[in-house]
C-alpha cells in the first residue's frame, strides 16, 4: 500500500524534535546525528538492526525515520509495519514490495517502479508486533490529521493502546480541525484520558476525572487505576516525606505475621529467619567427631533434637544467631506498615478513588448482567441439544443415547455443505434443512430397524442405541478423521453484541438463542396444535385405544422418532458453529441433554426449559465462584444433579394424573 | 467354557508362534510406538509415516551396519496402560533396537518403568513439560525453556506485556509449565496478582466466560498478555470466541505452545493473524534442508500433508541413532547411548542439533504469527538453546542436575551432591 | 422344584457348572503356568501372562456386573468406577512405598540421618513434582500403610456405593433412571479425578504400579505370573461366592425384584435392602478386581474410569449371556482379548478393491454393531449356545409391542 508523501504542520514537527527523550537517544546512534539524513541512508546505516528488529533497540531507528524531514519516512515506516518492505540480499538495497505470483513487484522508496524479483532474492521483512507498534506511535504524528478518516482511527488506535504523554499536545491541536464526528468524539474522549494521567495541572486532572462519572469504559479504568497503584512499606515514627498515604496496615488483620516479617527482611530491617535447609547446611558443616555440638549425628533424625543442636551452636557462636519467634514479634511491633500511593499527588488519588470506586459498583452490577447472558446462552445451547431428546425420551420414553451423533450427523452435514458452497451465509441455509432431513431419515431408520423391536425393554434400548452410537462414532472417525473440522459461520453473526465494555455476548451465541427459542415454539405448535401432535399423545398415553380410533401407531411412533432426531440434526449445526466439529461432539452432551431432560421433569417441554435453566445458571454460577477451575465446575454441577434428583425423582416439573404413566 | 479356554490357548499360540519365529535376526528392527487409534490417531499417525519414511530412505541407501531396518509398527490405541504392554512386547517379543513413540506426557510415564527394566531405548519426539531425565529416553522435543521460557521472554522484552493470563487444559503439561512460567514472571518481577491461571477440561467448548474475564484484565492499564497451554479441540473454541470478542492480536496477544500448522486447519484463521506460536519448527522456514524435507515428505505421504514440530524431532532422533549405531559399530542400546553424546545433525530450520549429556538436545527457538493462509510467519528465532531437564524456576528442581555422561545420574543433587535416584519418577 | 429339593441337595449338586468352572480354570491357570517364561517352558511371553491376568480381573468385574444386571436388573453403568477407584487405593500405597525405599535411599547420603519430615517431604516431592505440587493432599493420610489402603481398596467403593445406593434406592429410582444417574456418578468421579487438585495426580494418574515395593530384585516375569494366581484365584472365589449368593432363597428374590419388583414390595420383602446389599457388594468385588487388575497394567488415571468403560462392561455380560455366571466370564474374556487382537494390528485387512477394510478403524463399528445384533436376535448371548447344547428353550409367547411406554398395553393383553 503506497500513499502520497505527507507533510507535516509546522508545529507538530517542531514539538516533536523537541522531545527531549528523542534528541538524546539521536546522539546515542552514531550515524542519526544528523536529524537531516535521508530515510535510505537511516536504512541503510541500520541495515542489521532492521532486519532483526527488537522492541528495545529499534526505536531510536524509527524515531529517527519520523524525525528525519524525509517526504518518504512516512510511507516507508507504514509499509515496513505491514510487512511491505523488502530488502535486496545482493547489494542491501530497500524495496517497497508486493507480492505477485512466484515474485516480488519492486518500486524503490520513491514510490518509483522498479521491476521485479525472484522471492528468493529479497528479504520480506517482518516486524514484530512490539516493533509494529513502536512505528504505529511513530506514525501518529503523521496520521492524526490524515485525510482519510481510516488513517485517523488508527493513529487513535495507537494512542489508546500506549498513551504517552508527548501525545497530548498534537492530539489537542488535532480536534478542532476534525470534521468526521464520531473521530472527533473520540479524539475528545482520548484527549480527556491523556489529560488526567498526564497533564502537569493537578486541578486538569481532578476536573478529567470528574467529568467521566461513573463511565464504564475500559480505557478510563486503565487510566484510572495505574493512578492508584500502591506499594506497601514498612517504617518507624512518622509517615515518610512526600508519601502518599493509602492506608495504615495493622499486621495480623490487613497483612499476615508473616508477611509483615517478609516486608521488613526484604528492606533489610531485619534479618531473615531461619529455613530448614539452612539449619540443615549449618549442622552438616559444623559436625565434629560425628557430634554437632555434643549431639550424635545419629540422633539427629527429628526436628526435635536437630533444633536443640543448632541452638547449642548459636550458643557457641560458631552460627550466626537466626530470628526467633519472639524477635520475630518484637520486630512486627515496632514498626508501622502502611500502603502508598505510588502518584504523588493526592488530590488526584482521591478523586480517582471516589470515581473508581462508583464505577466498580456499577461494574459488579454489569458483570452479575454479563454472567446471566452467559448462563442464557449456555441453557439455550443445552436446551438446543436437549430439545429433540424432550421429543424422543420425554414423550416417547425411548432411550436414545445415539441423540448425541444425531447431533454429531447435523455438524458434519454443515461441514461437507461449506465444501460444496463457498458461500456461507447461503450455506447455512442449505445445512439447516439438509441436516434435518439427514438426521430424521438416520432417526426413521433406526426406529424401524432397532427400537421398535425393543418398545418394550428399555434398559436393552438403551444398550442397543449405545451399540449404534460407538458404531456411528466409529464410522465419522474413519470418514473424516479424528481432527476438528471447519464450520465457519457467516460474516454477519461475526462479532459481538455490546452493550459496554463489561456487558457483551456474540451474535452467534445470540442466533442460538433465537434458535432455541424457535424450536421451543415449534415444539407447542407441534404437540398442541396439529393432528401429529394430537396422535403422538394419543399413541403415548394409550396405544391399544389409539389403534382402535384409527391412528396407526407405527406410523406415528416412526414420523416422531424422525422430528426428534431431526432437530438434533439442526441443533448439529447451531453448535458446531459456535464450538468445533469433532466426531466427539455427540458424546460431549450427551450426559447434560439426559440430565436436562430428567431435572426438567420427562414429558414436559417446560420442564426441559427449566431445567436446562438450572443447569446453566449452576454452571455459571459455580464457575464464577471458582474462576481458576473449570473442570470443578462441571463435577460440582453433575454432583448436585444427582442430589437434586434424589430429592426430586421426577424432576421440576413433574406430570400428573395418567399421562405420569406409573 | 472350552471355547474360552479355546480361545486363551489359540491366542498363546499365536504370541508365542511370534516370539520364537523370529529370535535370531538379520535386521536392525526399529519399534514404533505411535497411537494410531483413539484420540491421538491423528497427531501419532503423521510421525509413524515420518519414521517408515526416514526408515524406508535409510535403507535406500543401504542399510545400516550393513543391515536392512526394519520397522515395526504396533497401536497402542491412545490407550496408555497399553502403551506399557505395547512396549514391553516390542523390547521381548519382537527384540527391537531402539523405539520411537509417545505423544502425550502420560503415555511416556507409562512406557517408562518397562524400558527402564528391560533397558530399553526410547526416542520421545514432542515438547514436555521437563522434569525429568531418564537413562532409557533421549528427548528430541523442546523441555520448557526450549519453548515456554522464550516466548514468555519475547511477551515481556518485545510486546511490553506486563499481565499473564495462563490459559491451559487441565493436565500434566500445562500444570507444570504454568508452574515453571509464574515462578519465572515472579522472578521477573510480575507481581501474582498480576498472573491469572486458568484450567478447563479437554475438549471444553464455552469459552464466553473465560475470554470476558481475560479482556477484564486491561481494567488497570496494564498490558495483557495471554500464554495458552491449551490443548487440542479446545483451542477451536477458544479462538473463535476470541474472534466473536473482537480481540486483536495487537491488543491481546495469544501465544500458544500446543497449536501448530494442524490445529489450525480446523478453524478460519482470517480473525486470528497476528497471534502468536512458539515452536522449534515452522513448515514456513526457509531453509533448503526443510525445503528438501518437505518435498520428500509430500511424495511420500500426499502433497497435501503439512510438516510440523514433532516431525522434525523424530527426523534429527533417528539421523543421530543412525550415526551413533555407525560410530559404536553395533545397536545395543549402552553402547549407542554413550555414543549418542555429543553428536551433531543439522536441524531443518537451520543450526545443528547437538545431544547433551542429560538426554536432551540444543534446539533454535522460533516464534510465528499466524497468517491468514493458516501457516506461520517466523518473526523470531534464537540461536540454539541448550534443553534443561530440570527447570531452574522451581525451587525443587533448581538444585538438581541430570548428566548420564560423568556423573550417570538422571536426579542428582547438586546441593548435597548425591545422586537422588537412577530410575526415573513416575 | 419343590421346596423340599431345594433344602435337601447340596449347593454343589445344585450347580455342576461351579465344578465344571473350577476345574477349568485350574486347569488354565496350571496350562499358563506351564508355558510362561518364569516357571516352564518360556511358551508365552510375559505381556501376554500379564494380558492374561488382567482378562480374569475383567472377568471378576463381569461377574460383578451379571450379579447386579444380569440378577437384579439393576443395569449400573458405574461399576467401573468401582474397579478403577479399588485400583486408585491400592495404587496409592504402590506410589508411596516405592518412592519411600528411593527417598530414604536418597537421604542416607545427605550425612544426616534425615527427620520424618523430609522423608515425606521427599516422597511428596517426588510424587506430585510432576504434576506441579508438593505438599501431600489429606487423602493421602493412610498411604504409607499397606493394610490401612487395603482396607480402603474396599471400604471406599463400599461406602461410595452404600450412599449412592441408599440415596437412589430410597428414592424409588430404577431403570433407566438409575442407569442414567450411575453414568452421571461416574462421569463427575472422572471429570474430578482429572482435577490436578484432586489430590491423585489428574490426568497423570498413578503409574509405575508394576514395581512392588521390597521386591525390586524380583522380575517382572515373576511377579506377573504371581498376579496371574491372584487374579485367577480371586476370580474362582468370586464365582463361588457368587454363585451360592445366587442360587438359595436370596438369589430367587433378587431375580423376583428384576422380574416384578412392585410385587416382591407387597409380598413384604425390603426390596430397597436387597437392592442395596447387591449394588454395595458387586461395588466391592469389583474394586477387590480393580486392585488386582492395575498393578498388571502398571498406571491408572481417570481415563479408566471414563464413563464408556462400564457400558463396555454391560457390553460384555450381555453378549457373554446376562443371567448366568459363566455368560459373564466368556463374555469378558472372549469381547476384550478379541478386542485386543483386532486394535492390536494383527488382524488381516481386508481388501475390498476399492477400499481397505482395516480393523484398527473398523474394529469398534463392528462391536457396535454386533452388540445391537445380540440385544435384537439373540438376548441370551453366547451362554444361550450352552441351552441349545443342552436341549433348553424358552418358551416362545409371540408378544407384540405397541408403543415405547410403560402405560401400553401389556403383552398378553395384546394377545386377547
Amino acid at each position: 500500500m503506497i500513499r502520497p508523501p505527507l507533510f507535516l504542520p509546522q508545529g507538530m514537527m517542531r514539538h516533536f524534535l523537541l522531545s527531549l527523550a528523542t534528541a538524546l537517544l539521536l546522539l546515542a546512534l552514531p550515524g542519526l546525528a544528523q536529524a537531516q539524513d535521508t530515510a535510505t541512508d537511516i536504512l541503510t546505516e541500520n541495515r542489521a538492526l532492521i532486519e532483526k528488529p527488537t522492541r528495545a533497540k529499534i526505536a531510536p531507528v524509527i524515531d529517527a525515520l519520523a524525525a528525519s524531514g524525509d517526504p518518504v519516512a512516512a510511507t516507508v515506516l507504514a509499509a515496513w509495519a505491514e510487512k511491505g518492505l523488502g530488502l535486496r540480499k545482493a547489494d542491501g538495497t530497500f524495496f517497497l514490495i508486493e507480492a505477485s505470483g512466484d515474485s516480488w513487484l519492486l518500486r524503490d522508496l520513491t514510490g518509483a517502479d522498479a521491476g521485479t524479483a525472484p522471492k528468493s532474492d529479497v528479504v520480506e521483512l517482518r516486524p514484530n508486533a512490539g516493533v509494529r507498534g513502536l512505528i504505529a506511535t511513530a506514525l501518529v504524528q503523521f496520521t492524526l490529521s490524515d485525510p482519510d478518516p481510516a488513517r485517523r482511527a488508527e493513529a487513535l488506535t495507537s494512542i489508546a493502546r500506549d498513551p504517552e504523554e508527548a501525545h497530548l499536545a498534537p492530539l489537542r491541536a488535532a480536534i478542532p480541525g476534525e470534521a468526521d464526528p464520531a473521530l472527533k468524539a473520540q479524539k475528545e474522549r482520548l484527549e480527556r484520558l491523556l489529560t488526567l494521567r498526564f497533564d502537569p495541572d493537578s486541578a486538569a486532572r481532578v476536573a478529567a476525572i470528574t467529568g467521566f462519572g461513573a463511565d464504564l469504559g475500559l480505557d478510563l479504568r486503565g487510566a484510572l487505576n495505574p493512578l492508584l497503584a500502591t506499594s506497601r512499606i514498612a517504617f518507624t515514627g512518622d509517615l515518610p516525606e512526600g508519601a502518599n498515604l493509602a492506608r495504615d496496615l495493622v499486621p495480623g488483620e490487613d497483612l499476615t505475621e508473616e508477611e509483615a516479617y517478609d516486608l521488613l527482611v526484604t528492606t533489610g530491617m531485619a534479618p531473615a529467619r531461619l529455613t530448614v535447609e539452612e539449619a540443615r547446611a549449618a549442622l552438616l558443616a559444623n559436625i565434629v567427631d560425628g557430634a554437632v555440638a555434643g549431639v550424635p549425628v545419629s540422633e539427629l533424625g527429628t526436628q526435635a533434637t536437630r533444633d536443640r543442636a543448632y541452638t547449642a551452636l548459636e550458643a557457641a557462636g560458631t552460627v550466626p544467631p537466626a530470628a526467633t519467634d519472639a524477635e520475630v514479634a518484637a520486630a512486627i511491633a515496632a514498626h508501622r506498615f502502611a500502603e502508598v500511593y505510588e502518584e504523588p499527588d493526592s488530590a488526584v488519588t482521591a478523586a480517582a478513588r471516589s470515581a473508581l470506586d462508583a464505577i466498580t459498583t456499577k461494574v459488579g452490577a454489569m458483570q452479575a448482567a454479563d454472567l446471566a447472558l452467559d448462563a442464557i446462552s449456555l441453557a439455550s445451547i443445552y436446551f438446543l441439544a436437549a430439545i429433540g431428546l424432550a421429543i424422543t425420551f420425554g414423550v416417547m420414553r425411548v432411550i436414545n443415547m445415539a441423540h448425541g451423533e444425531f447431533i454429531m450427523m447435523g455438524a458434519y452435514t454443515g461441514y461437507v455443505v461449506q465444501l460444496f458452497i463457498a458461500n456461507h451465509t447461503l450455506s447455512i441455509i442449505v445445512a439447516l434443512p439438509l441436516a434435518f432431513a439427514v438426521t430424521f431419515a438416520a432417526g426413521v431408520a433406526m426406529e424401524r430397524l432397532v427400537i421398535r423391536h425393543l418398545y418394550k425393554r428399555p434398559l436393552e434400548t438403551l444398550l442397543a442405541t449405545f451399540g449404534i452410537s460407538i458404531a456411528l462414532q466409529q464410522i465419522a472417525k474413519n470418514i473424516f478423521g479424528t481432527q476438528a473440522r471447519p464450520l465457519t459461520a457467516p460474516a454477519w453473526l461475526d462479532g459481538a453484541l455490546t452493550f459496554n465494555d463489561v456487558v457483551s455476548i456474540s451474535y452467534i451465541r445470540i442466533a442460538i438463542f433465537v434458535l432455541a427459542m424457535a424450536f421451543l415454539l415449534f415444539f407447542l405448535w407441534l404437540m398442541k396444535r396439529t393432528r401429529l401432535g394430537l396422535e403422538v399423545r394419543a399413541v403415548t398415553q394409550n396405544p391399544s385405544m389409539a389403534a382402535s380410533m384409527g391412528i396407526n401407531p407405527d406410523r406415528i411412533n416412526m414420523l416422531t422418532f424422525g422430528i426428534g432426531s431431526g432437530i438434533a440434526g439442526i441443533a448439529g449445526v447451531a453448535i458446531g458453529l459456535f464450538a468445533k466439529v469433532t466426531s466427539e461432539l455427540g458424546s460431549d452432551y450427551i450426559v447434560q441433554s439426559f440430565m436436562t431432560v430428567v431435572v426438567g421433569g420427562v414429558g414436559n417441554i417446560w420442564g426441559t426449559l427449566a431445567g436446562a435453566a438450572l443447569i446453566g445458571a449452576l454452571q455459571k454460577g459455580i464457575e464464577w465462584l471458582n474462576p481458576s477451575n473449570t473442570l470443578a465446575a462441571q463435577t460440582y454441577m453433575i454432583l448436585f444433579i444427582i442430589l437434586f434428583i434424589q430429592f426430586r425423582p421426577r424432576g421440576i416439573i413433574a406430570l400428573k394424573g395418567r399421562a405420569a404413566g406409573d | 467354557m472350552n471355547g474360552l479356554k479355546g480361545m486363551m490357548l489359540g491366542g498363546a499360540m499365536g504370541m508365542a508362534l511370534a516370539t520364537t519365529a523370529l529370535a535370531q535376526d538379520e535386521t536392525i528392527k526399529v519399534g514404533v510406538l505411535h497411537s494410531l487409534s483413539g484420540t491421538m490417531a491423528i497427531s501419532e499417525t503423521t510421525l509413524k509415516d515420518t519414521m517408515l519414511m526416514l526408515i524406508e530412505e535409510q535403507n535406500a541407501k543401504g542399510g545400516l551396519l550393513g543391515k536392512q531396518l526394519e520397522a515395526v509398527v504396533v497401536d497402542p490405541a491412545s490407550d496408555w496402560p497399553l502403551f506399557a504392554e505395547k512396549a514391553r512386547e516390542l523390547l521381548t517379543v519382537s527384540n527391537v533396537d531402539v523405539m520411537f513413540g509417545c505423544w502425550t506426557s502420560v503415555s511416556r510415564k507409562s512406557v517408562l518403568p518397562v524400558i527402564e527394566e528391560l533397558n530399553g531405548l526410547l526416542f520421545y519426539p514432542v515438547q514436555y513439560e521437563g522434569e525429568e531425565s531418564s537413562k532409557n529416553v533421549f528427548y528430541t522435543g523442546a523441555a520448557p525453556n526450549q519453548q515456554a521460557i522464550p516466548a514468555t521472554d519475547y511477551f515481556l522484552e518485545e510486546l511490553g506485556v506486563e499481565k499473564f493470563a495462563l490459559l491451559g487444559t487441565d493436565y500434566v503439561y500445562p500444570r507444570t509449565t504454568n508452574n515453571i512460567l509464574e515462578s519465572y514472571l515472579i522472578s521477573k518481577g510480575i507481581a501474582k496478582e498480576d498472573i491469572f491461571v486458568n484450567y478447563t477440561p479437554f475438549g471444553h467448548s464455552d469459552w464466553s466466560k473465560i475470554v470476558a474475564d481475560v479482556v477484564a484484565l486491561g481494567a488497570d492499564g496494564k498490558k495483557v498478555g495471554v500464554i495458552s497451554t491449551i490443548n487440542g479441540d479446545a483451542n477451536i473454541g477458544f479462538y473463535k470466541e476470541l474472534a466473536a470478542a473482537g480481540v486483536s492480536a495487537d491488543e491481546i496477544p495469544v501465544v500458544a505452545f500446543s497449536v501448530g500448522e494442524e490445529e489450525l486447519s480446523g478453524l478460519d484463521t482470517s480473525n486470528l493473524v497476528g497471534h502468536l506460536a512458539a515452536w522449534n519448527y515452522f513448515q514456513s522456514a526457509d531453509t533448503p534442508e526443510n525445503a528438501a524435507f518437505i518435498e520428500k515428505w509430500k511424495a511420500f505421504a500426499g502433497p497435501d500433508r503439512v510438516t510440523n514440530d514433532p516431525m522434525e524431532a523424530h527426523v534429527i532422533g533417528f539421523n543421530m541413532w543412525v550415526q551413533a549405531v555407525e560410530k559404536a559399530g553395533t545397536t545395543d542400546v549402552d553402547a549407542v547411548r554413550e555414543a549418542m553424546y555429543g553428536l551433531e545433525v543439522p536441524n531443518l530450520t537451520g543450526g545443528i542439533a547437538k545431544m547433551l549429556p542429560n538426554h536432551h538436545l540444543t534446539k533454535p527457538v522460533l516464534i510465528g504469527e499466524i497468517r491468514a493462509d493458516g501457516q506461520f510467519d517466523i518473526i523470531s528465532q534464537t540461536e540454539p538453546v541448550a534443553g534443561d531437564a530440570w527447570t531452574d524456576f522451581l525451587p525443587e528442581s533448581a538444585v538438581l542436575e541430570a548428566d548420564w555422561q560423568t556423573l550417570d545420574c538422571g536426579m542428582y543433587n547438586t546441593e548435597t551432591k548425591t545422586c537422588v535416584q537412577i530410575k526415573s519418577n513416575y | 422344584m419343590t421346596r423340599q429339593t431345594f433344602t435337601e441337595r447340596s449347593f454343589l449338586a445344585k450347580n455342576p457348572s461351579v465344578l465344571w468352572f473350577i476345574l477349568i480354570l485350574a486347569l488354565f491357570t496350571l496350562g499358563v503356568t506351564v508355558l510362561s517364561e518364569a516357571y516352564g517352558v518360556a511358551f508365552i511371553s510375559t505381556s501376554f501372562v500379564k494380558t492374561l491376568g488382567k482378562t480374569l480381573c475383567l472377568c471378576l468385574v463381569a461377574l460383578a456386573m451379571d450379579l447386579i444386571w444380569g440378577y437384579a436388573g439393576i443395569l449400573s453403568l458405574g461399576h467401573m468406577a468401582f474397579f478403577a477407584l479399588g485400583g486408585y487405593m491400592l495404587g496409592m500405597w504402590l506410589m508411596y512405598a516405592r518412592t519411600e525405599e528411593i527417598v530414604v535411599a536418597a537421604l542416607a547420603q545427605g550425612g544426616l540421618p534425615a527427620t520424618p519430615e523430609e522423608v515425606r517431604q521427599g516422597i511428596a516431592v517426588q510424587i506430585f513434582g510432576v504434576v506441579g505440587a508438593s505438599e501431600f493432599p489429606p487423602i493421602w493420610a493412610f498411604a504409607h500403610s499397606f493394610w490401612g489402603q487395603l482396607f480402603l481398596v474396599v471400604a471406599v467403593p463400599g461406602v461410595l456405593a452404600l450412599i449412592f445406593g441408599w440415596l437412589a434406592f430410597r428414592s424409588r429410582v430404577t431403570g433407566v433412571y438409575l442407569s442414567i444417574l450411575t453414568q452421571a456418578m461416574t462421569l463427575a468421579l472422572a471429570l474430578y479425578l482429572f482435577q490436578n487438585d484432586s489430590g491423585l495426580r489428574g490426568n497423570n494418574g498413578l503409574s509405575g504400579l508394576q514395581n512392588l515395593p521390597g521386591l525390586s530384585d524380583v522380575s517382572q516375569d515373576d511377579l506377573s505370573i504371581w498376579f496371574f494366581w491372584a487374579s485367577a484365584f480371586a476370580l474362582g472365589a468370586g464365582y463361588v461366592l457368587l454363585a451360592w449368593v445366587v442360587s438359595g432363597k436370596f438369589g430367587s428374590v433378587i431375580r423376583a425384584i428384576r422380574d416384578d419388583e412392585q410385587r416382591v414390595r407387597f409380598l413384604g420383602y425390603s426390596v430397597e435392602g436387597y437392592k442395596l446389599f447387591v449394588f454395595t457388594l458387586t461395588a466391592v468385588i469389583a474394586a477387590i478386581a480393580g486392585a488386582l487388575y492395575y498393578p498388571q497394567a502398571g498406571i491408572i488415571n481417570p481415563a479408566e474410569l471414563a464413563p464408556i468403560a462400564s457400558i463396555y462392561l454391560a457390553v460384555w455380560v450381555a453378549i457373554g449371556g446376562r443371567g448366568r455366571l459363566y455368560g459373564a466370564v466368556i463374555g469378558a474374556a472372549f469381547v476384550s482379548l478379541l478386542s485386543s487382537w483386532f486394535t492390536g494390528g494383527r488382524a488381516p485387512s481386508i481388501p475390498l478393491g476399492f477400499y481397505t477394510i482395516n480393523w484398527v478403524d473398523w474394529w469398534l463399528v463392528l462391536l457396535g454393531l454386533s452388540f445391537v445384533a445380540v440385544t435384537l436376535f439373540a438376548p441370551k448371548g453366547i451362554g444361550g449356545l450352552f441351552d441349545l447344547w443342552q436341549g433348553r428353550r424358552s418358551p416362545d409367547r409371540k408378544g407384540a409391542a405397541l408403543g415405547p411406554d410403560d402405560s401400553s398395553l401389556q403383552e398378553k393383553e395384546a394377545m386377547k
